[in-house]
Formats: C-alpha cells, sequence, structure tokens
C-alpha cells in the first residue's frame, strides 16, 4: 500500500456512476455519482436522512444496488453475487461503524487478529505482532486484553478502526464513526484518521465534522434526498458554495 | 462403610425408618444402578438435545422455506404433545416394527427413552436457541460481514457465541427440565432411578422412605447442574454484554 502511488497512474479506485436504491417506497440514492482516486480523502456530508451511510454499504456490498454502477479496483460490486467474490471484495475494502461494533465477546487484541487470522488465513504469530503494532499506530497499547465493554467510545472507535487496518485494506469506509462520541474523545479519532489519510490511505468519509472534512478531505461532496448537490475541494465547497442548497446547509452547521 | 451400614440397621431396629440401600448390597447395588442410569440418560439427552436443538435452530434460519416449515413443524409436535405419549409411541408404535438381531430388538427401551427425550428436549432447546440468535444485534453481523467472514464464520464466530450468552439461564431450566422428565422411562421400564426405587419399595415396603430417598436424589443431581451452568455463565461472561 505504501509506494504504490507513486508510479501508478492516477485512476480513481473507487467509481460510483448513477447509483439508484430505495426501501420499499423510500428512495435512499437518487442517482448518485462519485470517484474517488488512490490517495485521496473524501468527504460526504449532508443533513441526516440523505443516503449517506446506505452510499456507504453500497460501495463493499453490505447493501446491494437497484440501478447503477460501483466499481472499487477490479471489483464490479454491483455484479457480484457470489459469497466468495463479495468476500474478495471485503478483503480490500473496509468499514468503520458508527456504534463501533466490535465483537464483544473478544478482547481488543482479538477483535484485531480474528479476521486475519479466519479470512486472509495468515499465521497467528505474524498477525499477533501486526495487532500490537496497530494498537500502538491508534495509541491503544496496554489495552490489548481489555474486552470492548472496558474501553470508552472513543477507545472502542479506534480498536475498530485498529481491526479494519489489520485486514490491510485498498479504501476505508468510515460511517460517521465519531456522532456518537462525546467532544474529547471525537478528538482522539480525529487525530486518528488524520494520521491514515496523511500516510496515503484511502478513504471515503460520511462525517458532520465540518472542521475536520474541511482541513484533512481533497474533496467533499454535498448530498441531500439522494442526490450529490454540489461537489469540490473543501476550498471551493466551504468557502464559495455556489448552490443555494449548500450555503443554506453550511450557515446552519458552522 | 461397615459404620454406616451399621448405623442404619440400628436405625431401623430403634425406629422402625427402613433404609436397606445402607445395608442391603442387593438393594444398595440395584439402587446405585439405577442411579447410574438416570446420570447415563440424562448425559445422552443432554449432549444430543443441545446438538439436535442448535441444528434444528439453523434449518429456522434457512433460506428454503420447505425447510423451515419442516424444522418448525417437528418443534411443534414435540412441543405440543405429551411426553409420555411420545414415548409410548416410540416403544409401542415403532419399537415392534424395528428388525430383530438375533432374537433381540435392535433398539431395548434405555435406547428409546434416548430419543424420545432427546427430541422432546431439542425442540424446546430449539426455540431458546432460536430466541438467543434473534437477540444478536444485526449491527454485529454486518461487521462480520464487512471484514469478510463467510456465512458459517459469521455464525460460528460471532452469532453463536454471542447467542449462546443470552441463552444461558433458559438453557439451564431445560436441562433442569430434561434431568426430571427421565423418570417418565419408567413406563417403558428403563431400569433408572425412579424404576429401581420402585422395586425396592414394593420388595422391602418401605415407600416413605424411598420416596424421600429419591427426592433428594434428583435434588443432588439438579444442584450439580445449577453449579456447572452458573460456572460456565460466569465464565462466560463479558463486560458490557448480556447483563
Amino acid at each position: 500500500m505504501s509506494d504504490a502511488g507513486l508510479d501508478a497512474p492516477i485512476v480513481p479506485i473507487v467509481r460510483i456512476v448513477d447509483v439508484h436504491k430505495s426501501f420499499g417506497a423510500v428512495e435512499v440514492l437518487r442517482g448518485i455519482s462519485l470517484a474517488v482516486n488512490r490517495g485521496e480523502a473524501v468527504c460526504v456530508i449532508g443533513p441526516s436522512g440523505s443516503g449517506k451511510s446506505t452510499l456507504l454499504r453500497c460501495i463493499n456490498g453490505l447493501i446491494p444496488v437497484d440501478r447503477g454502477e460501483v466499481f472499487v479496483g477490479a471489483h464490479a460490486v454491483h455484479k457480484l453475487r457470489a459469497d466468495q467474490e463479495m468476500i474478495a471484495l471485503r478483503k480490500d475494502v473496509s468499514i468503520v461503524f458508527q456504534q463501533y461494533n466490535l465483537f464483544p465477546h473478544k478482547t481488543a487484541l482479538e477483535n484485531i487478529m480474528m479476521a486475519p487470522i479466519q479470512v486472509l488465513k495468515q499465521s497467528k504469530e505474524e498477525v499477533e505482532a501486526r495487532a500490537h503494532e496497530l494498537l500502538k499506530k491508534v495509541r491503544l497499547a496496554g489495552k490489548e486484553n481489555s474486552y470492548p465493554g472496558e474501553l470508552s467510545g472513543g477507545q472502542q472507535q479506534r480498536v475498530a478502526i485498529a481491526r479494519a487496518l489489520a485486514m490491510r485494506p485498498s479504501v476505508m469506509l468510515f460511517d460517521e464513526v465519531t456522532a456518537a462520541l462525546d467532544p474529547e474523545t471525537r478528538k482522539e479519532v480525529l487525530v486518528t484518521i488524520r494520521q491514515l489519510v496523511e500516510e496515503g490511505m484511502t478513504s471515503i468519509l460520511v462525517t458532520h465534522e465540518m472542521a475536520f472534512a474541511r482541513e484533512i478531505a481533497h474533496n467533499v461532496y454535498f448530498t441531500d434526498h439522494g442526490v450529490i448537490v454540489e461537489e469540490g475541494t473543501p476550498a471551493q465547497l466551504f468557502g464559495s458554495p455556489q448552490k443555494e442548497r449548500t450555503r443554506a446547509f453550511l450557515e446552519q452547521v458552522l | 462403610m461397615d459404620d454406616i451400614a451399621a448405623w442404619f440397621r440400628w436405625l431401623h431396629q430403634t425406629s422402625g425408618i427402613k433404609l436397606t440401600i445402607f445395608y442391603d448390597s442387593y438393594d444398595r447395588s440395584r439402587f446405585l444402578e439405577g442411579f447410574a442410569t438416570t446420570l447415563k440418560l440424562s448425559a445422552y439427552c443432554l449432549i444430543l438435545s443441545l446438538l439436535l436443538g442448535a441444528f434444528t435452530a439453523w434449518l429456522c434460519g434457512s433460506k428454503i422455506a420447505a425447510v423451515r416449515r419442516a424444522a418448525n413443524g417437528f418443534v411443534q409436535l414435540f412441543r405440543n404433545t405429551p411426553p409420555l405419549v411420545q414415548l409410548y409411541f416410540f416403544y409401542f408404535a415403532l419399537g415392534p416394527l424395528l428388525p430383530k438381531v438375533g432374537g433381540m430388538p435392535l433398539l431395548g427401551s434405555l435406547g428409546w427413552a434416548v430419543i424420545s427425550l432427546t427430541l422432546l428436549e431439542a425442540a424446546f432447546a430449539a426455540e431458546i436457541f432460536r430466541a438467543g440468535i434473534e437477540a444478536v444485534p444485526r449491527a454485529m453481523i454486518e461487521a462480520a460481514e464487512s471484514l469478510g467472514y463467510s456465512r458459517a464464520q459469521v455464525f460460528r464466530l460471532v452469532v453463536l457465541p454471542l447467542a449462546l450468552r443470552v441463552t444461558m439461564p433458559a438453557m439451564t431450566n431445560n436441562l433442569v427440565n430434561l434431568v426430571k422428565t427421565t423418570t417418565l422411562a419408567y413406563a417403558i421400564a428403563v431400569p433408572e432411578l425412579l424404576y429401581m426405587s420402585a422395586q425396592i419399595w414394593s420388595e422391602q415396603v418401605n415407600v416413605p422412605e424411598m420416596m424421600v430417598v429419591l427426592l433428594i436424589s434428583y435434588v443432588a443431581i439438579v444442584g450439580i447442574i445449577n453449579q456447572v451452568m452458573q460456572w460456565l455463565e460466569a465464565r462466560l461472561r463479558v463486560p458490557g454484554f448480556g447483563q
């Protein structure tokens, strides 16, 4: 992952084309397109219920799209049917959830080690060494044997990030990862994510942290009612939004 | 041992309380055989019904409607009919249909009791497991799927361990019930604790004494199960889950 970006031509590693998704009569995504280049961080902002989380779940196949195309690297996600193809996709894409979703019956270290051992079939020694490294990276060395229930929200979320990184994904998805945290613990999580983005981890973040999005994103997408209203660099979108809807939203939240 | 035997003999002579199982070697061996049979019957049914129950619960969640319906039908059938009728059905209706091997029935009364009670308890265990599986948060399954786990891995590594913890108290009840229900095997002459005790009291005419012994015996067996389950529950307890 570390030096792959240097010589490679810039092609979008994630490409979403005119994606539609309905739940019953509710149209959640109504033709969304976006592209993310390798090594870039993209933030998706917008009011609650605008389909942001659904969009992320369409990228790693947790939710099948109704119409449109989703490409992640060599995977045509919208065409995947077989379980094996889906598993191959998920080895490349990791997701971090709003509610952490750590396995409560496993310690922090075990949470990180399970998938590399079970899914990637790596050796236990190798995985364990890397898990210790990752815990250090998210500044949780010493919490190896704590159960999720013994950790604060911010600590759990950082374990969840380490668990996702242990898969050595090409793309990381972050689904409002700080929304359930108090201001203090939020900061520790944001610091961790910023570090990842600076290291060149391709990331798609659904977030309500406007200041953070402005600071780290290469591109920002503003969504509302299942469509992308406006996109641009943080300077463009936050500095001089072109659409009335974007301006109104930003006035509300900033 | 001799002191104990002597004391119970003395007890009989002075008070009339007749506990022959403590000083009559024939009665003692019959009683112990009954005790051992009850333990054996309970252990077989316990293990088999847990396995079959888990399997049935898994089938209840199948994608194929016919499989789901069959699994549900099994649960309904065994939950909604009297256990004694089930036992009689297996022993008297199905038993004679089996081929004989060397003049002996292929399956004795103990074998039929194991089958009958296992099916009964598996039906209850399946319901308990199903409730446990449904109690596992959807978000946990989503997290496991997003890490690339196969369906079987999601079930084995995440759903089952969490469901097991949720089901422990209900499962303890079920196991206690199982031990108590083994006394029904008396009806088809399985030489278990109640059957052997009845043989002893009809010869020695010490019905009240043997009844008390029986009750204490079951309290002891069930007590051990409760202890083991409590220990297991404490061992499996994880901070912040299911409390």
